[in-house]
């Protein structure tokens, strides 16, 4: 492959010995049309559609299953499904709604978002940016792969030992659970590393970290927890992967093994992970509620305090999940005292939320419904968590329906509302068109009173003792009401969220041919950036003066103290003096973007075919999924990241310019190789217009 | 498979280091240096980019990735410890264990570090040269590591311990094994530095492939010798 071929060498002495040739197998694609495109992008911004239209792909799927298992559960001793079906059902939700919809979604979210709030053209590192889309996607296709292989994984999410040892789980079930979790996580830490890089690295010059926004903010702190928190899921599942596949004793209790050691380990884990997921939906909510209550967010700092200390002492309440397998009194009291203490900085949160609307003129849009939404029914599932802190307490709930309650009441309640929230506010931003909030707000109503209907019986469920993960109950135990209640309410959460897909088709058809930039009177400096945002992000990178630079840009105070607009003409003014102060007086010519590559695709092609190699134990399989990867790892760093652009051609003069012009010089994050010495001829219209002009 | 993609990417982002060549392509450079200074931000001599931190992106990202790799290690570690000793059947650490030779393994292990690090300065005095000689003696040191290794892990395959004899095999192969796999993408990545070296690829304007290289070695021996006190040396 691409390892034979030339490249352009430099030689020590600086002289010029460039070849300048097409690297690798495939010729570099340059299309930002079509499917190819899609495949070979390298931008942030396609990254995090594909990652969010997959998530929402799932998210229909895994709703899907929840159905099957209501639909079950509906009436006493259900017979839509058996008993292996049903199992295979909740594990298969719980899993896809965790890692296939809501990850990927604050990863759309990451990371469509960062790059154009933090006044950056891309993410540090863009082909590993796609590198981590496509090696999530080849995991959860392995994932699913199981159910034409011989059916899903049927261990539940937590996929506790001995249940899913080789003795009782024979089946390749867990097989395909391990190593697509494994993917999985490759995809995470890879995107977890890329998105730390850009956050500390890549900000616009005077966005000092206390400036940047608050959703950046929480993001980054997930980043962090998945960076630290993934490689320890990595070790459980090879130890388990060793276990069931080379008959290693770590979980073999004849041997000694201890199968604690697998909930220690998967909950060191899954704790810090359940902060992974509720802490960028709370940066959702700290964006929307200021623009909707026009006041800044309440308490910036401590907002920002107040997540990072979540993000501590998330990784030291991890126990708290297995306070009936008999840890001994020392142990409980403290992770009870620890769990009792990480509500400390929750609650400051939604102190600090409410106190932002508070005395606000607050509109409530549909994505302002959310945010509202959020609040509520994260407070009650937090207060629902304090209750399990409390041991005694928890030792009645383990295992009952309480706690499923529970955890949809911060899982659904928290990061689905402010998801949804999410998409409703950024939806033009990066479609050019509003989604009507007519529609939205029947899709908020039908959510709200749907989910409570569905999740907020099972809290009496739970106390009344029904256990989680039984196919059936029976009558006698008079559980039925409660149950077809639930039921109906998670019917009503599949209409609403039909009515979602329904309003971005019918919103689309109704699009107006322009749409404002800054149609919410937003704060931060997405909205200072047309919509949808162009290739190239930023024009001119933007210099921040302050936390919500882009309002204090539109209003000022008068004598009184009370909010003035800045009138037009003078805002222009004033933009063109920050212009001046940027003395990017280039208009953004002569701007290289990243360019598109094949290798990520290519190398993420590898992992697959290492998982079925080892799921069947054709371990020669293995060897050639390994060889794509290494290949595929190699033709990339041999391939510059930056190409020439092509040469002029008169008739394609301006296309040339829409396409590759533009972006990154003045970038750090991306103004890398700029490839030595492009021929004269080669060198780009783009660039020698913009130094015309 | 997720340590040697991991170990991948640790590749990936030493060897595709963003940088600008510079030197060649004046006009070029200094079109890029012009944008890059209306920030007011200053290149620094090597006409890297300026970044928020000061460090380089590549930097960052491979010390995040140590950061990583050090709960990986820690959570095997870990394992190794809670298990020990809790083996139900021989033959245990005591009957196989050859302590002297794995102090000598240690030991050219940890001078690989010293090699490595002379190798940075070689680069970075401009002496290519002496470069290639000491990365090559890094990777060579580095594959008699694993040599030994290899031949450790036969003896005591003879001896009747395998990843499924008794909980000490478990836990005593995976962790050595998984540092095993780190040392082998450590001598993959210095040798592809040697091979792009060779190729003129490797000017000292970009010795910050080589740190970063360097990075990861150093970071591999010093959790070799966490585990080899760990596992050999505490009784």
């Amino acid at each position: 492959m691409a390892l034979t071929e030339s490249r352009p060498l430099e030689l020590t002495t600086g002289v010029d010995a460039t070849e300048d040739q097409p690297l690798g197998a495939f010729t570099r694609p340059r299309g930002v049309t079509g499917w190819r495109s899609w495949l070979t992008t390298v931008d942030h911004k396609k990254i995090g559609i594909m990652y969010g239209a997959t998530a929402m792909t799932f998210f229909a799927i895994g709703g899907l299953e929840a159905l099957l298992i209501r639909t079950q559960l509906m009436q006493p001793n259900g017979q839509v499904l058996s008993e292996e079906a049903y199992n295979q059902a909740f594990t298969m939700h719980g899993t896809t709604m965790v890692f296939l919809v809501i990850m990927p979604m604050l990863a759309a979210f990451a990371n469509y978002l960062i790059p154009i709030m933090i006044g950056a053209r891309d993410v540090a590192f863009p082909r590993l940016n796609a590198l981590s889309y496509w090696i999530f996607l080849m995991g959860a296709i392995v994932l699913y792969a199981s159910f034409f292989l011989g059916g899903a994984p049927d261990g539940g999410w937590f996929g506790y030992v001995p249940n899913t040892s080789i003795t009782f789980s024979p089946g390749r079930n867990i097989d395909f659970w391990i190593f697509g979790l494994q993917i999985t996580g490759i995809a995470s830490t890879v995107g977890a590393i890329n998105l730390i890089v850009t956050c500390l690295n890549l900000r616009a010059p005077g966005m000092t970290l206390m400036r940047m926004p608050i959703f950046v903010w929480m993001s980054m702190i997930a980043q962090f927890l998945l960076l630290f928190a993934m490689p320890i899921i990595t070790v459980a599942l090879f130890l388990l992967m060793f276990d069931r596949q080379f008959g290693a004793n770590f979980f073999n209790p004849q041997a000694g093994g201890d199968p604690v050691l697998w909930q220690h380990l998967f909950w060191l884990f899954g704790h810090p992970e359940v902060y992974i997921l509720i802490l960028p939906a709370m940066g959702i909510v700290s964006e929307i509620l200021p623009v909707f209550s026009r006041k800044p967010l309440f308490g910036y700092p401590v907002m920002v305090f107040s997540g990072i200390a979540i993000g501590f002492m998330g990784w030291g309440v991890w126990a708290h999940h297995m306070f009936a397998v008999g840890l001994g009194p020392v142990a409980v009291s403290a992770f009870s005292i620890s769990t009792m203490f990480i509500a400390v900085p929750t609650g400051v949160k939604i102190f600090n939320w409410i106190g932002t609307m508070w005395g606000g003129s607050l509109r409530l849009n549909t994505p302002a419904l959310f945010a509202i939404g959020f609040i509520a029914m994260f407070t009650i599932g937090g207060l629902s968590g304090v209750t399990h802190s409390l041991s005694p307490h928890d030792r009645q709930q383990t295992d009952t329906y309480y706690v499923v309650a529970h955890f949809h009441y911060v899982l659904f309640g928290g990061s689905m509302f402010g998801l949804m929230g999410g998409f409703y506010y950024w939806w033009p931003k990066v479609f050019g068109y509003l989604l009507s909030d007519k529609l939205g707000k029947w899709n908020f109503w039908l959510w709200f009173v749907g989910f409570n209907l569905a999740f907020g019986p099972m809290h009496l469920l739970g106390l009344q003792g029904m256990p989680r993960r039984i196919y059936t109950y029976d009558e006698s135990l008079g559980l039925t009401a409660l149950n077809t209640l639930s039921t109906v309410g998670a019917f009503i959460i599949a209409i609403a969220t039909a009515l979602f897909l329904v309003n971005v088709v019918v919103s689309r058809r109704h699009r107006p041919a322009t749409m404002a930039a800054d149609p919410w009177d937003g704060r931060s400096l997405e909205w200072s950036i047309p919509s949808p945002t162009p290739h190239y992000n930023f024009l001119e990178v933007p210099v921040v003066h302050s936390v919500d630079d882009f309002w204090h840009r539109k209003y000022t105070e008068d004598e009184h103290g009370r909010l003035v607009k800045i009138p037009p003409m003078q805002a222009e003014a004033i933009a063109e003096a920050r212009a001046d102060e940027d003395h990017a007086a280039d208009h953004g010519h002569g701007i290289h973007l990243p360019s598109q590559s094949f290798y990520p695709f290519v190398t993420s092609l590898g992992l697959p075919v290492i998982a079925f190699g080892m799921i069947y134990q054709a371990y020669v399989v293995a060897v050639i999924g390994a060889f794509i990867l290494i290949g595929g790892l190699y033709a990339w760093t041999l391939e510059p990241s930056f190409e020439p652009p092509p040469p002029p051609d008169p008739l394609d003069d301006e296309h040339a310019q829409g396409d590759m012009a533009l972006v990154g010089a003045s970038n750090p994050a991306i103004a890398a190789t700029e490839t030595p010495a492009l021929p004269a001829a080669g060198r780009s219209s783009a660039a020698t217009d913009g130094q015309g002009a | 498979m997720a340590t040697s993609m991991g170990g991948g990417t640790g590749a990936v982002t030493t060897t595709t280091t963003d940088e600008p060549t510079t030197g060649a392509a004046v006009d070029e450079t200094s079109n890029v240096q012009k944008q890059g200074d209306s920030h007011g931000l200053e290149h620094d001599e090597h006409g890297t980019h300026p970044t928020n931190t000061g460090v380089s992106n590549e930097k960052v990202a491979m010390w995040a990735f140590l950061g990583s790799e050090c709960l990986l290690f820690g959570a095997l570690i870990s394992t190794y410890l809670l298990y020990k000793g809790r083996s139900t059947s021989g033959p245990g650490p005591e009957d196989v264990y050859d302590i002297p030779y794995t102090s000598v393994s240690s030991f050219v292990l940890l001078m690989s570090s010293l090699t490595m690090v002379l190798a940075l300065s070689a680069i970075q005095r401009g002496d290519i040269h002496r470069m290639r000689v000491w990365l090559l003696a890094t990777a060579t040191l580095g594959a008699s590591f694993i040599g030994g290794q290899v031949y450790e892990f036969t003896e005591f395959y003879l001896e009747g311990v395998t990843l499924s004899s008794n909980l000490f095999g478990s836990t005593f192969f995976v962790l050595t094994g998984f540092h095993g796999v780190h040392v082998a993408i450590g001598i993959l990545m210095l040798l592809s530095l040697y091979g792009v070296s060779m190729r003129g690829g490797l000017p000292k304007e970009r010795s910050e492939v080589v740190e970063l290289t360097g990075l990861y070695w150093h970071f591999v021996d010093v959790v070799w010798i966490v585990i080899f006190t760990v596992i050999y040396l505490i009784p």
